[in-house]
């Protein structure tokens, strides 16, 4: 029993730190998605901040510095798009669509460029990564039953950038709840006419929702490549993006709902990885694929209409003009 | 300092709250709004009205710095200002209440009364101040709306309400309402005017657009009329008549002399019982239409645009599904249980001239020749064979373009490439080819150049004397009383009267149209 | 308002795609300066890899092949207004379907019977895959894009299930079919031509590249030709127009996706029965998604697709010559320049229009100008 709970919270573990990056850039895609812009671009983004990070900070050795470069690479994308589908009102699924497969392209070249190694970067140590932070008092927790095991595996012991995303989730809330600057981009995202109107800009709140976007584009690249993984490898965010976008379709372009969304993508990923070859009575041996395909299939059915609506901003994908 | 001027402005109380000069505006080649003088006194009603496409609402986004003039002067309270967004016209004490509201539907009256003026970075902070806000202005004025009522969930008349306090809220003194009754019940209207009294009582300025004549009488003090981008008169309310207005809004043309012989009529073709129809959004735009059409005439239908002809042509021709009634045409019936789809219509022999062959009438990247054959496109005009014969389609055009004398003859022509009339043309020479048996025409000349009128009119009577029921829409008066046998007449989704076209005048119609029913003649 | 005088049609065809395509060389040229390459020094690698050695007009013409199945299956769709970007699941769902009949009915029917049927197969395969998005846009308003970038992941995870599972070869352990029978593989160009006398080095180029050739002409026939090109066109240019013209629009829909996944799902027919002769994980390696890239900068025409095609298939072909010849810039090229071409001639198409109109304009008319 005591085993099958260890085995429970290190799956809990794992899904955390799969869901991380899933969950900052489902931040990200609600913010640009919110201001009205379809994102397919996020998965660009992760890869190409997932790159900067790991090649900067092997570079520098700081990992503090590469975050900022992915931060600033992953921006500098959104940037891109923002140029063609705000100022030139250019198709936003073209222009995400170049910027997925110009990233796909950029980090190979680049990395092979400058490191010569099949487009992977050197391995980091682990003083060049964001490790595992250990709480407070784990030791003296552990004498308590149960919680003293729940405090070392699940909640202490992740990386900062976990936390951080964690962090996200409220922030993305607060902002798009509470300030001026989120009553506007949900406003700009169902009826730009409504804030043109009232005289504010709508390319600016837009290029500033993208901006958004790409910091947490960023920072999750270099969760993938700094502290997750110890380098970037080719194609390392693997579709994570596209996750991440279905888990903001299926939390319907809401922060707290597309977290859980990310949660439970994360936790079939990780689940995935444990129940490979096991035979479970009655059932028998679940093929992986099928669990790994069901982000997509739910997707698709949520889309469809057949369990729920979902209710994306009115104005998604329409470039505006006066 | 702008609040010193505010007071100097305020106790000088400039004559004027609203002053243009020569304003004009093109877009592309269309020019919406010619060299527009226009007065506004201070805390008054001030109406401007004009048929659809008039100009009226790009003159009135000009004010509001949503549109900017190529041209022209504009002065609030005696000053001049340069309006170049809206935030400049919010600044100058401008609000506007827009046609299509500019209010965001899932949001509450709250989120949407801050939106742009939120009182500081925290929506927290302005919330309180705001609710207040709204409630001094709902007990000053009458209008009480739960601040935190989601907007879809409200009603239309309350969603205007909305959209005022918006714009009161912004500190407005002069509001421009654009076309607002459109969308509102008689009673919603009735309730909109009581505020708009109480507001020109506090010294508000308010400007009204419109189409509809009765409106204009009931609550404005002035009225300036519009037609085809251009101010043709300013008059006061109390020395004018709902006739002289309807003259200048439509225009007194040269009357076209429509050359034809008495109509002479067989069987019943078109029988309309009872038609109704409903607006996606719960509107009841078409009440119990009655009337029937025989062949060898044409029937005409008049009124201000917007009062239920476009439904009840959609519904003819098999775009719409009406939700009451039924329509006996050709040996078909159409009703809400038994619709008609537009390519079973056009098998039977009903032929569609749409209202706006931009949207309907016409694939405008599409060729002349393939437009010359849209909707008949599976027929015998493209050929027998299973591959289009583009050899016959082509020489099917130039034939058409022919007998219609389409400019340029260019069969490979993108029909965006030809002028107004020319696209027109190509319309009616397609729907005309097959001989249909019931015509049902929308705004048969709009943006058609004379000498093309003339013609398309000769073509329209031609198809009448070889035993065709026609239905002519037409927001032209004149036309209408040219070309048509009878005359029915619509306000508000209904049949008002059908009469004789040679025994009435532009008096009687006017009336009519404005909604008052006639003794009929017929 | 900014109004700018229309492009003359010459300029809004050939000059503007052009300037598109130099401005994404352009720019990948910068990229490859500051990584410390000549990158006129790459262009000619390329150039040289692509048609001047004894194979690789082969090679090239084999990707071409790949890249015109594609092209033709996005353009198929865009001519509705449904962007398919799921032409890289609905290509590996074909490779499912010339599987399916290759193993059953390979090893006992003769081959004239077999490969049509495998084709055929790969087409249906295609079609289906692209039909339920088409339908779920069509008939439940679901938004084309994300479903068939959701489709794309779903044939993935069916395939590696597939090929993992109850397609995978008998004592292997590669995730892969057995190879076909004989009567299922398409024969090679050096075989065909080789039987008129021509002598060609080895490559992959094979008969599907007539396939593509005769899908080209089908393509242009179907949507110029035919009333249902005619019923597609009109849906995609006016779907008002089309309502009122007596057009069934969400039939329409569907039937476009269901053509342009067929398109896709032939691909198969060149890396499936032409090339590897079984089916294996990833074969589809991105083509898909080039096809859009084709389809954008071919503006949708026969034509130009071919023209598009070839052009990626020289980079494709030319860009693997990179890995040979240098050590910092590799075939990976190619994908960057993909990627700018679509940026370029896709998102930002219409960027250079109006100084090109302005430009025009002033040329033209050259008094005007001066006097204004």
């Amino acid at each position: 029993m005591a085993d099958f709970m260890l085995q429970l919270l290190l799956t809990f573990d794992a899904t955390l730190r799969l869901a991380t990056p899933l969950i900052l850039c489902a931040m990200a895609g609600i913010f640009s998605e919110r201001s009205g812009i379809v994102d397919i671009s996020l998965e660009g983004k992760l890869l190409s901040g997932a790159f900067v990070a790991a090649a900067v900070t092997a570079l520098t050795g700081s990992p503090w510095i590469g975050l900022m470069a992915a931060i600033c690479a992953s921006v500098f994308m959104s940037l891109i798009h923002g140029f063609a589908c705000i100022t030139h009102r250019g198709d936003q699924v073209v222009s995400g669509l170049a910027i997925n497969i110009l990233a796909s392209g950029l980090t190979i070249i680049i990395g092979i460029a400058l490191f010569k190694k099949g487009g992977q970067t050197p391995a980091l140590s682990s003083d060049e990564r964001f490790r595992g932070i250990e709480w407070f008092g784990v030791n003296l927790m552990d004498n308590i039953p149960i919680i003293g095991t729940i405090y070392r595996q699940l909640i202490s012991g992740h990386s900062l950038l976990v936390y951080m995303a964690l962090l996200a989730v409220p922030l993305c809330a607060f902002i798009l709840y509470r300030t001026r600057y989120g009553l506007r981009l949900r406003a700009v995202g169902e009826k730009p006419e409504s804030v043109d109107s009232a005289g504010v800009s709508v390319a600016w709140l837009r290029y500033r929702a993208l901006i958004i976007g790409g910091i947490f584009c960023g920072i999750a690249g270099a969760y993938l490549s700094i502290s997750h993984g110890a380098n970037f490898v080719r194609e390392m965010s693997a579709g994570k993006g596209y996750i991440a976008l279905a888990a903001v379709i299926f939390g319907n372009w809401r922060p707290i709902k597309a977290f859980y969304a990310c949660l439970l993508f994360g936790f079939l990923d990780a689940a995935t990885s444990r129940l490979q070859g096991v035979d479970i009575p009655l059932i028998g041996e679940i093929p992986i694929q099928l669990m790994l395909a069901i982000p997509y299939i739910v997707t698709v059915l949520l889309l469809a209409g057949f369990i729920g609506r979902p209710t994306p901003p009115a104005a998604i994908g329409v470039p505006y003009e006066k | 300092m702008s609040e010193t001027m505010n007071k100097t402005s305020g106790a000088n109380a400039a004559r004027y709250a609203l002053e243009l000069q020569g304003v004009s505006k093109s877009f592309g080649l269309v020019r919406a709004n010619r060299n527009i003088d226009l007065k506004i006194e201070s805390g008054t009603i001030h109406g401007i009205i004009g048929e659809n496409g008039a100009g009226k609402s790009t003159l009135m986004n000009i004010l509001f710095g949503m549109h900017r003039a190529d041209s022209g002067k504009m002065f609030a309270n005696g000053e001049q200002v340069n309006v170049r967004n809206s935030a400049d016209a919010i600044a100058h004490g401008i609000g506007m209440v827009h046609q299509h509201f500019m209010l965001v539907n899932r949001f509450s009256v709250l989120e949407n009364v801050m939106l742009g003026s939120e009182g500081g970075s925290l929506l927290k902070q302005g919330k309180q101040a705001t609710i207040a806000r709204l409630k001094e202005l709902g007990d000053t004025y009458g209008m009480v709306v739960d601040p935190h009522a989601l907007i879809s969930d409200l009603n239309v008349g309350m969603r205007q309400r909305v959209e005022i306090l918006k714009a009161l809220k912004g500190g407005a003194r002069i509001l421009i309402l654009d076309e607002p009754t459109g969308v509102l019940t008689p009673q919603e209207t009735e309730q909109l005017f009581e505020i708009l009294r109480v507001l020109r009582a506090d010294g508000v300025t308010v400007l009204l657009i419109t189409h509809k004549l009765a409106e204009i009488m009931e609550i404005t003090d002035n009225v300036s009329i519009m037609r085809a981008g251009k101010m043709v008169g300013h008059r006061a309310t109390a020395e004018t008549s709902p006739q002289e207005l309807a003259e200048l809004m439509v225009g007194r043309k040269v009357l076209l002399n429509v050359d034809k012989d008495a109509p002479q009529t067989n069987n019943v073709l078109l029988d309309v019982q009872g038609l109704g129809a409903m607006s996606s959004r719960g509107h009841r735009i078409l009440d119990d239409v009655s009337f029937q059409v025989k062949g060898g005439e044409i029937l005409g239908i008049a009124g201000v645009s917007g009062n239920g002809q476009t439904p009840l042509m959609e519904i003819l021709t098999g775009m719409r599904i009406p939700d009451r009634g039924h329509v006996e045409i050709l040996g078909e019936t159409i009703s809400h249980d038994a619709p008609k789809t537009p390519k079973q219509l056009r098998e039977i022999g009903v032929g569609h001239i749409p209202e706006d062959r931009h949207v309907h009438g016409l694939v405008l990247d599409f060729e002349a020749q393939e437009n010359m054959i849209l909707g008949y496109h599976d027929g015998a005009l493209s050929g027998d064979g299973r591959l289009m014969d583009r050899a016959g389609i082509r020489a099917h055009c130039e034939t058409q373009m022919e007998k219609y004398d389409v400019r340029p003859r260019d069969p490979m022509l993108p029909a965006a490439n030809f002028s107004g009339g020319n696209q027109q043309k190509i319309v009616i020479a397609r729907e005309m080819y097959s001989n249909p048996k019931v015509l049902i025409v929308g705004q048969p000349t709009r943006g058609v150049d004379v000498g093309a009128i003339e013609f398309i009119h000769k073509q329209l009577i031609a198809l009448r004397d070889a035993g065709c029921a026609i239905v002519v829409v037409s927001v032209e008066l004149d036309e209408v009383m040219g070309l048509s046998d009878r005359i029915m007449v619509m306000n508000d989704g209904k049949n008002i009267g059908i009469v004789d076209a040679d025994k009435t005048d532009t008096n009687m119609l006017g009336l009519m149209m404005a909604g008052i029913e006639q003794e009929a003649v017929a | 308002m900014n109004v700018t005088p229309p492009l003359p049609k010459w300029a809004d065809l050939i000059l503007l795609p052009l300037i598109n395509l130099f401005a994404a060389f352009f720019v990948c040229g910068l990229i490859v300066l500051a990584i410390g390459e000549n990158p006129f020094t790459a262009l000619n690698v390329m150039i040289k890899g692509a048609f001047f050695y004894p194979e690789s007009l082969g090679y090239t013409l084999y990707y071409t092949t790949n890249f015109i199945f594609t092209g033709l299956a996005v353009a198929t769709a865009f001519h509705a207004l449904m962007f398919n970007i799921g032409g890289e699941g609905q290509a590996y769902i074909g490779g499912l379907g010339a599987a399916v009949v290759a193993l059953l009915f390979g090893p006992n029917l003769p081959m004239l019977i077999v490969l049509p049927l495998c084709i055929l197969s790969s087409a249906a395969f295609g079609a289906l895959w692209a039909l339920i998005p088409g339908y779920l846009q069509a008939k439940r308003g679901s938004h084309i894009v994300i479903t068939t970038i959701m489709f794309n992941f779903l044939a993935s995870s069916l395939m590696v299930w597939l090929l993992a599972g109850p397609l995978m070869q008998q004592g292997q352990q590669s995730p892969q079919t057995v190879l076909f029978a004989d009567a299922a593989q398409l024969p090679q160009m050096r075989e065909v031509l080789g039987y008129f006398g021509f002598e060609l080095a080895n490559s992959p180029w094979n008969l599907s590249f007539f396939i593509a050739l005769i899908a080209l002409v089908v393509f242009y026939i179907l949507i110029w030709k035919t009333r249902l090109g005619y019923e597609i066109r009109a849906v995609g240019k006016n779907q008002e127009a089309a309502r009122y013209a007596g057009i069934n629009v969400a039939k329409i829909i569907i039937i476009a996706m269901a053509i342009s996944g067929a398109f896709a799902g032939l691909m198969a027919t060149n890396e499936v029965l032409g090339v590897h002769n079984r089916v294996i994980l990833n074969f589809t390696a991105g083509y898909g998604f080039t096809g859009i890239a084709v389809a954008l900068m071919g503006r949708n025409h026969p034509i130009g697709i071919f023209l598009a095609s070839l052009l990626f298939g020289a980079l494709y072909q030319g860009g693997a010559e990179l890995d040979f010849e240098f050590t910092s810039i590799t075939r990976e090229m190619v994908v960057l320049i993909q990627g700018m071409i679509i940026l370029f001639s896709g998102a930002l198409a219409y960027m250079f229009n109006p100084s090109l109109a302005r430009l025009i304009a002033r040329i033209s008319a050259p008094k005007e100008a001066t006097d204004g």
